[in-house]
């Protein structure tokens, strides 16, 4: 009997052929969704962090108070024993200095003369240091569209998007006009060495990329820096982790009551995505579960019509004498095996254009060129373990379900009836 | 079963519920079919004869009353019980054949065989010779798309008599076929039951068939209206 059930199912397409597109087609759009929308949700999470938050971040509390104007006369001082002392008491975090800034890029002609000029908003991070995290952090070198890394003091990256406006070439001078810490005209001339793109229409307008030495001394923060960020040893931010280092850090600085005391925050404090950390913790799952339910009723639909329009098979086999709970059986095999086939194909496919889509991404900055917010350009996907199972629910779960029901519905009938049912 | 009688009808009811009331879609039937018979119940659509075909093919139960098939009582089988008599004993012949169109001919026949767990050899014994009855043989692997009417219901016939049941019941077996086939099947039905004293009952209301049946029971409204033996010459 068992190969009969077999050759029936090889050979009759509605039975298996069809089912199984349908059911691998269910699953890949689940596990592919899941992937994306995984993605998705901790992609703007992950760029605020690498770019401007940290997982926490350090600032005086006076630069705090005033963080969205990024005061860097209100920076925070004798920064070298906070990262000695942040690197002793913390060691498993990477601590990084980082120094936002704005000002007027300026591009001379050979005569001295201004030739073409921007706003740039700034970033000093820590180039040239041996073993710097801040390049991977900021995966600064694969971000580099022509030219090189600096790797000399005063040379500086420019993004891209605002060389080709400024009409600037590598090599060339540039002149940044800011204030200093101390509320003082800060100039200081770079040399440019390389275009960069970063995929962040915000910091792709106008950024120019500078190491924190230099800035440090445009600016006149020698042992100053604005921000101290620090990572997760496990390089994803974790809020009850980073609640936790933040506690005990801002503990020593409880009875202190100036206004330049270091005080740490979470991203979720600083970045102003604590709604959106709740929705990217919470509606990643939500999404993909009522997903998960569509493609559920989608399958079980197929199961059960598969199994509806078996009703003549069924009836024939009843009349030579099988057992109701026997042929139920067999429908109920035949779908695990529909579902188990389906399932492996729809995941292998769907992990394939996930992890296809986690590398190379989807390039939407055409669609968002006026976006101020720090929002990946390039949508990836991510592939986490659920991303392994998840189909597994509609693709074998929905398809039995549906079978058993119509299975059921056999089940029930009376025998008689669905001889009548074979008549017509 | 006493003295070859096969079937064994007394006082049979059958009610359906329709809203809240029912139909009576057999009143008081009595009835005994004997080994080897080839009986028709004929009637006009309504009166009953396929309701009956199928208590007496423990397909349906009885309201009232009883139906004893090879002695048992349908009324008292479970469903294992009566799935195992269906199984044993009796064949089924459908109007539309019903052959399963993903198998041959030759896999159709084997499908009662397989329950049976009989080996492979005697399956296929079985089956050559079920065929050689039909006269299919040289169809065995043909699937019923590529068949003939004709010669489908053939292989309905062939698989209703693998299993040398003691009753095969067809249901109007020649409704969807022309003149010359119908009575090519009926022939070989009719030989069959003289050769193997298998027992055949008809549900019918065609003229082709009846000539051939050796006993009409006439049913209309749900009665037994005549009940009439044919000296066949």
């Amino acid at each position: 009997m068992i190969s009969f059930i077999i050759k029936g199912l090889m050979r009759d397409r509605h039975r298996s052929l069809f089912p199984i597109i349908m059911v691998t087609i269910g699953v890949f759009i689940t596990v592919f969704f899941q992937a994306f929308m995984g993605g998705f949700l901790t992609d703007m999470v992950d760029s605020t962090a690498r770019f401007s938050s940290g997982h926490v971040k350090i600032m005086s509390r006076a630069y705090a108070d005033n963080s969205d104007q990024v005061p860097n006369d209100l920076a925070l001082t004798g920064v070298n024993k906070i990262m000695d002392d942040l690197k002793r008491d913390y060691p498993k975090m990477d601590w990084v200095k980082r120094i936002q800034y704005g000002g007027l890029l300026d591009i001379p002609d050979e005569n001295g003369e201004t030739r073409s000029q921007a706003t740039v908003a700034g970033m000093g991070v820590d180039l040239l240091s041996p073993g710097s995290s801040e390049l991977k952090t900021l995966n600064i070198s694969n971000s580099v569209v022509s030219g090189r890394l600096p790797e000399n003091p005063g040379e500086i990256l420019v993004s891209d998007d605002m060389a080709k406006r400024l009409g600037v070439n590598l090599g060339e001078n540039a002149t940044l006009i800011s204030s200093s810490m101390y509320g003082s005209m800060a100039i200081y001339n770079f040399t440019i060495v390389g275009t960069i793109r970063f995929g962040i229409e915000m910091m792709d307008r106008g950024a120019i990329i500078t190491d924190i030495g230099d800035i440090q001394l445009a600016l006149n923060m020698e042992d100053a820096t604005g921000e101290i960020l620090g990572y997760l040893p496990e390089g994803a931010y974790n809020d009850i982790e980073a609640q936790k280092i933040v506690d005990s850090f801002n503990a020593k600085y409880t009875n202190d009551e100036n206004e330049f005391t270091p005080v740490m925050a979470t991203l979720r404090s600083v970045s102003g995505l604590s709604d959106y950390l709740d929705l990217a913790n919470n509606m990643g799952a939500t999404i993909a579960f009522v997903f998960v339910i569509i493609m559920s009723i989608v399958l079980w639909n197929a199961g059960l019509l598969g199994g509806l329009r078996r009703y003549g098979e069924v009836g024939v086999r009843l009349a030579i004498g099988e057992r109701k709970r026997h042929i139920y059986l067999s429908l109920i095999y035949e779908s695990v095996f529909i579902g188990l086939v389906g399932t492996v194909i729809g995941t292998t496919i769907g992990l394939t254009g996930a992890y296809f889509m986690q590398k190379y991404g989807l390039d939407l900055s055409g669609a968002m060129k006026n976006v101020n917010m720090m929002i990946p350009l390039v949508f990836k996907s991510k592939i986490t373990p659920a991303t392994f199972y998840i189909g597994f629910f509609p693709g074998l779960g929905a398809t039995m379900l549906g079978t058993a029901l119509a299975g059921v519905g056999i089940y029930r009938r009376q025998t008689a009836s669905l001889f009548k049912e074979l008549e017509t | 079963m006493k003295n070859g009688q096969l079937i064994t009808i007394q006082n049979l009811i059958k009610d359906y519920p329709v809203g809240r009331g029912f139909f009576r879609a057999l009143n008081d039937i009595n009835l005994t079919i004997g080994e080897g018979e080839f009986a028709g119940l004929i009637g006009p659509s309504g009166s009953g004869k396929t309701t009956l075909l199928n208590i007496i093919g423990s397909l349906d139960v009885p309201t009232k009353g009883e139906a004893k098939v090879l002695g048992q009582s349908i009324g008292n089988l479970n469903t294992r019980q009566s799935a195992k008599l269906r199984n044993h004993s009796l064949g089924f012949i459908f109007q539309t054949y019903n052959l399963l169109p993903v198998y041959n001919v030759f896999e159709n026949v084997e499908l009662p065989l397989l329950l049976l767990k009989m080996s492979k050899d005697e399956r296929r014994k079985l089956v050559d010779q079920a065929l050689d009855w039909v006269g299919l043989q040289d169809k065995r692997k043909s699937r019923p798309p590529q068949l003939s009417g004709g010669e489908c219901q053939r292989v309905s016939i062939a698989r209703a008599m693998v299993k040398s049941p003691q009753i095969v019941l067809a249901d109007e077996p020649t409704a969807n076929l022309d003149a010359k086939n119908s009575h090519n099947i009926l022939q070989t039905m009719e030989k069959l039951n003289e050769e193997l004293k298998t027992t055949f009952i008809f549900a019918t209301h065609d003229d082709k068939v009846i000539q051939y049946l050796h006993r009409k029971i006439s049913l209309d409204d749900g009665h037994v209206v005549n009940d009439e033996q044919i000296k066949k010459q």
